[in-house]
C-alpha cells in the first residue's frame, strides 16, 4: 500500500517521554481527521507500547525507543514501537491479559489487551537479547474508507 | 501529575488532575496510600473529572488502592470518568470492584455544547 506520509522518532527510555511519544503521535495522526475517540484509542495504545519498552525492554537501564509511523491509503495508520532491550521469551504468554512481571498490584498486566482492544491489529516480534517491536494498525473511519 | 487529597469523616477524596500514565502513577500511589493508611476511611473516592488521559497504569492505580482499602473492608468509588477513560475501565472490569458514578455537567455549562464533538 502506498505511503502518504511518515515520521520517525527516537528518544531515551525515560518515563517522562511517555507523554511526549503519545502527544507526537497524536499530532502526526491529526491529518487523518480522527474522532476524539479514535485519537484517544491511538494515544492509549502507543502509551502502552512505550511503557512496555521502558518497564520491560529496558528494565536494566536506559536505552533508545524508536517509533516509525506511516499513514497509508484508505485512512490506514501503522505505528511501530521498537526497542533493542532484553526481548520477550514467550510472546504468547506476555500477551495474555493480566500476565505481568511487574510489581504485584501496581502493573495491571493489561497493556497488550488495551492495545488489541483499541487498535485493529497488533503484531509483536521479539528476540531474547535483541529487542521487541510492536506494530499497531488502525483504519480511521471518520472520513470513511475510500 | 498534581493531586488534590482531602479527608472528611469516613471518606477520603482524591481529585486526580491531568494525564495518568506510568510516569506519574508512582507518586499518586504514594500520596494516596499515605493518606489511606493514616485515615483508614470507609470510602475512597477517586474523582476523574479533570483527568484528560489514562492508560492501563490508571487501572493498576485503582486496583492497588482497592486491595489496600479492602484490608479494613473499605470501598472504592470512581467519579466522573470521561468516555475514553470509562472505555479503559470497562475493558479491565473495574466496575466489578468499584462503583462508577457519572454526575451531570457542572452548572453554568450548556450540556449540548459539552457533548458536541470539537
Amino acid at each position: 500500500m502506498k505511503v502518504l506520509n511518515e515520521m520517525k522518532l527516537s528518544f531515551p527510555s525515560r518515563s517522562a517521554n511517555e507523554a511526549f511519544a503519545r502527544t507526537s503521535l497524536s499530532a502526526f495522526a491529526a491529518a487523518l481527521d480522527p474522532t476524539i475517540e479514535e485519537l484517544a484509542d491511538m494515544k492509549t495504545a502507543v502509551s502502552e507500547a512505550v511503557t512496555n519498552a521502558i518497564v520491560h525492554g529496558y528494565r536494566e537501564g536506559i536505552g533508545t525507543i524508536y517509533i516509525h509511523a506511516k499513514i497509508l491509503e484508505k485512512n490506514r495508520i501503522v505505528i511501530r514501537v521498537r526497542d533493542t532491550g532484553c526481548g520477550i521469551e514467550d510472546v504468547k504468554q506476555a500477551m495474555e491479559p493480566l500476565y505481568t512481571t511487574g510489581p504485584a498490584g501496581e502493573r495491571s498486566g493489561l497493556g497488550f489487551a488495551v492495545m488489541e482492544a483499541f487498535m485493529d491489529k497488533v503484531t509483536v516480534r521479539s528476540r531474547v537479547g535483541r529487542g521487541t517491536s510492536v506494530t499497531l494498525e488502525k483504519t480511521i473511519l471518520s472520513k470513511g474508507a475510500e | 501529575m498534581p493531586l488534590k487529597l482531602y479527608a472528611e469523616q469516613s471518606q477520603v477524596t482524591a481529585c486526580l488532575i491531568g494525564e495518568i500514565d506510568h510516569h506519574g502513577a508512582g507518586r499518586l500511589r504514594e500520596e494516596i496510600d499515605e493518606m489511606l493508611k493514616r485515615v483508614r476511611p470507609e470510602v475512597l473516592v477517586l474523582d476523574f473529572r479533570d483527568v484528560t488521559f489514562m492508560d492501563s497504569s490508571g487501572i493498576g492505580l485503582v486496583m492497588g488502592r482497592y486491595r489496600l482499602i479492602r484490608e479494613w473492608d473499605g470501598a472504592v468509588e470512581i467519579h466522573n470518568p470521561s468516555p475514553s477513560i470509562k472505555k479503559v475501565m470497562r475493558l479491565a472490569g473495574l466496575d466489578r470492584i468499584a462503583s462508577i458514578h457519572s454526575s451531570p455537567p457542572k452548572s453554568g455549562t450548556n450540556p449540548e455544547k459539552t457533548e458536541a464533538r470539537i
